[in-house]
Order: structure tokens, then C-alpha cells, then sequence
């Protein structure tokens, strides 16, 4: 959702621009709208600038290297230079121009950069061919070559070994999962405590069967891809079992085919344990359109006809989240609500009768379902998240007694602090 | 003619524009029809725009330009494809969840990676936050790491919510309380900013009441 643009404004805009082109340039007393960029060669040389300001050619810049960028994808030469100090004609150098040439081939240019940098990383490099670079310094009065750098062979790398925390991370995360998900296969009891708003759900359909009102299931606007949908799809499985035993009408519209496909399988599946797979309508799940606000109108209109007695609004959402929870809202449905979407949830919050917050929607999907792997996740997070809490207690811990016991920055604390610290970047 | 047309498209506008607020006083037939037209189109220009920049460029003419494994990649994307109508036949339509499951283990296998990379990573480097002094940014470093510490305790699903760890708990949802009533000022300014926008549309391009 764009906002319109308007004649008037387009032309107050245009009116400013104009202004202040004409004002900012006599201010600063130049042709400050220019965006500096860099020249090739051809046009510093044609560039009508009187030569005679310029006495000298620039200085030829030395100390010309370049090498494979390490723990990179491949295809990335850098190449850095040095420019020498107090030499005459520093001042007028206006761009450097960078020429490669691999061995048999001539020199030409593979890019430009303004004065002040003093490196390049070549884009361009293929993986196993040799390379050399020669860095031009470019004036209104003519160029200079540097000397050649020494060979540079662009190559690709296995293992980005600065992102090594991660790969530690990220097993330290697996390894616990998949260790109370053992347990959980092995049948050891692992404790989820109760969540408010779950024992709702069963409530909730009740009162919209003795209503004899629909249940309204909004599983959001994401793909199937997403965790939230997929937390919600797993609600949705036990809502539908609820719906299916009391006998009570399920509305599930949906914005995205393939979940349209898995929330079919679901609440068949659902029916048919509690055998009543004589009651599926197939047409109880329903494709609206892709189209965020299209859904709305759609989820809207749907509220509004159907009147369901419960609504539930679970899985992923975005901007539409407040306006499905009012009109929910206004047909005095029993809202429950859920997204992992923290800029939704206060409108959850503020509009529905119970709201699952982030993660909580997680937590109800595997207390709901009892799924060994879903409650061995859980289990798993739960460790990472405690392991978290006791890092940032004792970075908190550490750099507080180095920087108010041992000022100074050189004691066992601060270097502690700081390797903890850098450790995360 | 392009005058013509952009008044068409401009009283189309406004007539779907107030059809749509019309359901603020209660559903109707124009909501219904306004309704309809936009969950209609948005339906067709979906299938149109996945059809011809998703279908066509990436997998049709991918097929065709590319050469190597790149080309012949394409082929596991597409049978996944043709499996998921296998739904229209009741016998083979169990072959549907395998293009779910791959979709599902992709996403989910991609997801942990970038989280811990992109979001759990630098967001604990930020909060590792010591106190330097009696001064303003040593309390608000205090602040941030108890907000944290007991916002993510509440996320603790393990234990019951009984005793220190409920105590502190019940100060993370304060933390949370306040964050969601920023986030709804926040937000609610720019859904009024939209309404000012659709608002100048009607009075504006419509009516000409203003300039």
C-alpha cells in the first residue's frame, strides 16, 4: 500500500528541487550536485579543464598488491595500493582506474574508484586464472601507471572460518534437540508447562457448539515454509479433532496453495481419528487468494456472514492482523490469537481474548500435539535459551568487575570481556 | 483517450475505495461486491504473476538457457511441481507431501542457520553490556540486560512459573507489556498516515475539494 502520488505534490516537490538546485550551488560556491564519481580515462583526458592549472602528471601509487579474498564463494580478487606521501600532483589525482591482464593478454580496465580509496576487489576474477593488476592514477593532466602487482589467483573456499561461532552455535543447538528428542523417543516424560490460552481453545469450540455457531481457523498468510504456519497447522490438527467429536461446522480460509493442501490433509486426518471422516467437507478449507489484503476482505466478509463463535488467528501475520482481530472483534467471536510477528502482537493483544506471544505459539503446538520431536525441540530451545541467559550473566558479570575494579583495560576481566565479546561478532 | 481512461480508472477507485469503507458501518451488497472483485482479481493476478515470473523465467527458460547441472537441476523442482497435482487423483495423492516435506525441510533447515547467524548471535553481543560507572549508560545497561534476562525466562517453558524464576517471569511480561505499547504507538501512526493517504486520494484526485 503505496500512497498516491499527487499532481500538486509532484509539482511542490519539483518546485523545492529546482530551488534548491539554484540556491546550493551558489551557497557552497561550486557544482556540489555533482556526484562524485569516478572518470575513465577517456573522459579526463577530453575534459575541457585547463591544463595549465594542472603542472604535473599524478604520482605513480606503489606497494601494489592483490590476493584471493579469503573464505569467500570465489571470484574476488582485492587489490590495494599506497599512494606516496608529499609527492607533487597527489592533490590533483581525480580517480583510480584499475587494469588486469591475465599472462598473453593486454591491460584493460576493470573498474574505478574515487580518490581517497586506496583499495578494489575485483568482481569479475574467474577461479584459477592468474591475474595481475595495475592501479592508474588519473588527472586532468594525463595518467601514470604503477608497477604490476605480483600474480593473484581467485579461488574458492570450504569453510569461512570467521563464522566458526556459528557452526559451535549451531551444533551446541542440534545436538540438544536431538538429545531430548531421543529422550522423548524413548519415552521419558519432559515437562511443558501449562500455557494460558490453550485451555481456552477446548472452551472456545465448546461455546461455539452449543451456539451452533461455525469455528473460524485463520492459519495467517505465510507459506508452509514458515514455522509459525506450521506451528498453527499443528493447532489447527487438534482444533479440527475438537470440531470433528462435537459435531460443530469448521471454516479454514487460506492464502497460500500448498497449505491449502497440508490444512486439507490435517483436518481429514483429524476427522477420521475421531471417526468422523463421514463429516469432512473437503470445502471447510478454502483458498482465497495470495493477495495480503485480498485475504483480508476475504477472512473479513467471511466473519461477517458466517457470524463463527470462535475465532482463532494463529501463524503468521502482518499488517492485516488488527483489522481480522476488530472485526472478530465486533461479531463477538472468542478470539484466540497467536503470531511470532512482534510488531502484530500488541494488536493481538489489545483485540482478542487470549493471545499466544512469539513463542508461546511454538510451546502450544508441541504441548498440543505430545509429538516426540516436537517436544524434544522444544526441550532443546529451552536449553539454548538458558545457556543464553547464563552467557549474558556472566559477560555482564565479568565486564562490570574489569571495568570498575581494574580500570585501565589491560586486566584478566577486560581482555576476558572483550574475547567473549568479539567472539559474538 | 489516456485522459479518458484515468478518469475511469480514478471514479473506479473511489467508488471501490468508499465500497470498502462502507463495511466500517456495517456489511452490505456494495462491500460485498467491492470485496469480491478485489479477492477475484488478486486471485487472477497472483496466478498470472507466478506464471510468468516465477513458472516461465526460472524454470521454462531457465531450462532452455542453462547448460551443466544448472539445467538439469531444474528438473527436481519441476517433477516436485507435477507431484502436487497428483491431489486430483484421490489414489495418488498421498505423492503430494513429498514436495510439502521437501518445502517444509528447506525452510526449516535454511531458517536455523540464518537465525542463529543473523538474529541470535548479534542481538547476545549486543546485550553483553557491563556497568562502567555511577552514569546514565551503565543504568540503561542494567535495564537491558535484566529486560532480556527475564524476558527470555519467561519464554521458559521447562519449570512452572512458581517462585524467583516466577517472579522474574512476571517482570519479563512487564518488559514485554511496555515493548508492545511502543510498537502499537508506532504502528498505529502509520496506519493513520495510510487513511491521511487514502483520504487525500478522495478529497484530491476525486472531488478536487482540496489542491
Amino acid at each position: 500500500m503505496t500512497r498516491p502520488e499527487t499532481p500538486d505534490r509532484t509539482r511542490f516537490g519539483l518546485l523545492m528541487v529546482f530551488v534548491m538546485l539554484l540556491t546550493i550551488p551558489a551557497l557552497t560556491g561550486g557544482d556540489s550536485f555533482a556526484r562524485p564519481r569516478s572518470l575513465a580515462t577517456s573522459e579526463i583526458l577530453s575534459s575541457p579543464t585547463d591544463l595549465a592549472m594542472v603542472p604535473v602528471l599524478p604520482p605513480a601509487v606503489c606497494t601494489v598488491q592483490a590476493a584471493d579474498v579469503p573464505e569467500d564463494g570465489g571470484g574476488l580478487i582485492s587489490v590495494t595500493w599506497e599512494v606516496p606521501e608529499d609527492t607533487p600532483g597527489t592533490e590533483f589525482i581525480t580517480a583510480f582506474e584499475i587494469l588486469r591482464y591475465a599472462p598473453g593478454e593486454t591491460p584493460a580496465p576493470v573498474g574505478d574508484v574515487p580518490p581517497t580509496d586506496r583499495a578494489f576487489e575485483d568482481g569479475s576474477a574467474e577461479d584459477g586464472t592468474t591475474y595481475q593488476y595495475i592501479v592508474r592514477s588519473v588527472s586532468p593532466s594525463g595518467f601514470t601507471d604503477s608497477e604490476p602487482s605480483g600474480p593473484a589467483v581467485a579461488s574458492a573456499q570450504w569453510f569461512a572460518r570467521g563464522r566458526f561461532p556459528v557452526l559451535l552455535v549451531t551444533l551446541f543447538f542440534c545436538t540438544a534437540v536431538l538429545f531430548f528428542v531421543q529422550r522423548a523417543k524413548g519415552g521419558a516424560e519432559l515437562f511443558i508447562r501449562k500455557i494460558p490460552g490453550l485451555e481456552a481453545v477446548d472452551d472456545a469450540v465448546g461455546r461455539a457448539t452449543e451456539m451452533g455457531r461455525p469455528v473460524l481457523f485463520v492459519p495467517g498468510i505465510e507459506t508452509v515454509s514458515e514455522v509459525g504456519t506450521l506451528a498453527a497447522l499443528t493447532i489447527l490438527g487438534h482444533v479440527a479433532r475438537r470440531v470433528a467429536t462435537h459435531g460443530t461446522r469448521l471454516l479454514v480460509p487460506v492464502a497460500d496453495p500448498i497449505v491449502m493442501t497440508t490444512a486439507q490433509e490435517i483436518v481429514r486426518a483429524a476427522y477420521a481419528e475421531a471417526g468422523q471422516l463421514d463429516a469432512y467437507d473437503p470445502g471447510s478449507v478454502a483458498y482465497l487468494t495470495y493477495d495480503q489484503f485480498g485475504y483480508t476482505a476475504g477472512v473479513d466478509g467471511i466473519m461477517v456472514r458466517e457470524r463463527p463463535e470462535a475465532v482463532f488467528l494463529l501463524g503468521t501475520f502482518y499488517a492485516e492482523s488488527l483489522i481480522l482481530a476488530e472485526t472478530g472483534h465486533a461479531i463477538g467471536a472468542i478470539q484466540i490469537a497467536g503470531t511470532k510477528e512482534t510488531s502484530q502482537l500488541p494488536f493481538f493483544v489489545a483485540a482478542c481474548d487470549y493471545t499466544l506471544i512469539g513463542e508461546e505459539l511454538f510451546a502450544a503446538s508441541s504441548y498440543l500435539s505430545r509429538e516426540p520431536v516436537m517436544l524434544g525441540s522444544l526441550k532443546g530451545q529451552d536449553l539454548t535459551k538458558m545457556t543464553i541467559v547464563y552467557v549474558i550473566v556472566l559477560g555482564f558479570v565479568v565486564g562490570t568487575v574489569g571495568a570498575l575494579f581494574f580500570p585501565g583495560g589491560n586486566s584478566f576481566f577486560s581482555r576476558a570481556f572483550d574475547a567473549l565479546y568479539s567472539w559474538f561478532g | 483517450m489516456g485522459s479518458t481512461t484515468m478518469l475511469i480508472g480514478t471514479w473506479i477507485a473511489g467508488f471501490l475505495t468508499l465500497a470498502i469503507f462502507s463495511f466500517l458501518y456495517k456489511d452490505n451488497p456494495v462491500y460485498k461486491l467491492a470485496e469480491h472483485i478485489y479477492v477475484g482479481v488478486s486471485a487472477g493476478y497472483w496466478l498470472i504473476y507466478v506464471a510468468f515470473f516465477d513458472v516461465y523465467p526460472m524454470l521454462i527458460q531457465g531450462f532452455q538457457n542453462e547448460t551443466g547441472i544448472e539445467k538439469w537441476i531444474l528438473l527436481v523442482p519441476g517433477a516436485l511441481g507435477l507431484i502436487m497435482l497428483s491431489r486430483w487423483f484421490p489414489k495418488t495423492a498421498w505423492l503430494s507431501r513429498w514436495p510439502i516435506a521437501f518445502t517444509v525441510g528447506i525452510g526449516a533447515g535454511l531458517g536455523i542457520t540464518a537465525n542463529i547467524q543473523g538474529y541470535v548471535m548479534p542481538q547476545l553481543q549486543a546485550t553483553l553490556l557491563p556497568v562502567t560507572g555511577w552514569n546514565i549508560v551503565s543504568l540503561n545497561n542494567v535495564i537491558l540486560t535484566v529486560g532480556v534476562i527475564t524476558t527470555i525466562l519467561y519464554f521458559y517453558f521447562s519449570k512452572p512459573h512458581k517462585g524467583a524464576l516466577g517472579w522474574m517471569a512476571r517482570v519479563g511480561i512487564v518488559f514485554i507489556m511496555v515493548s508492545f505499547g511502543a510498537s502499537f504507538g508506532y504502528t498505529l501512526m502509520a496506519r493513520i498516515s495510510l487513511l491521511i493517504g487514502r483520504l487525500y486520494f478522495l478529497l484530491s484526485d476525486l472531488l478536487h475539494v482540496i489542491d
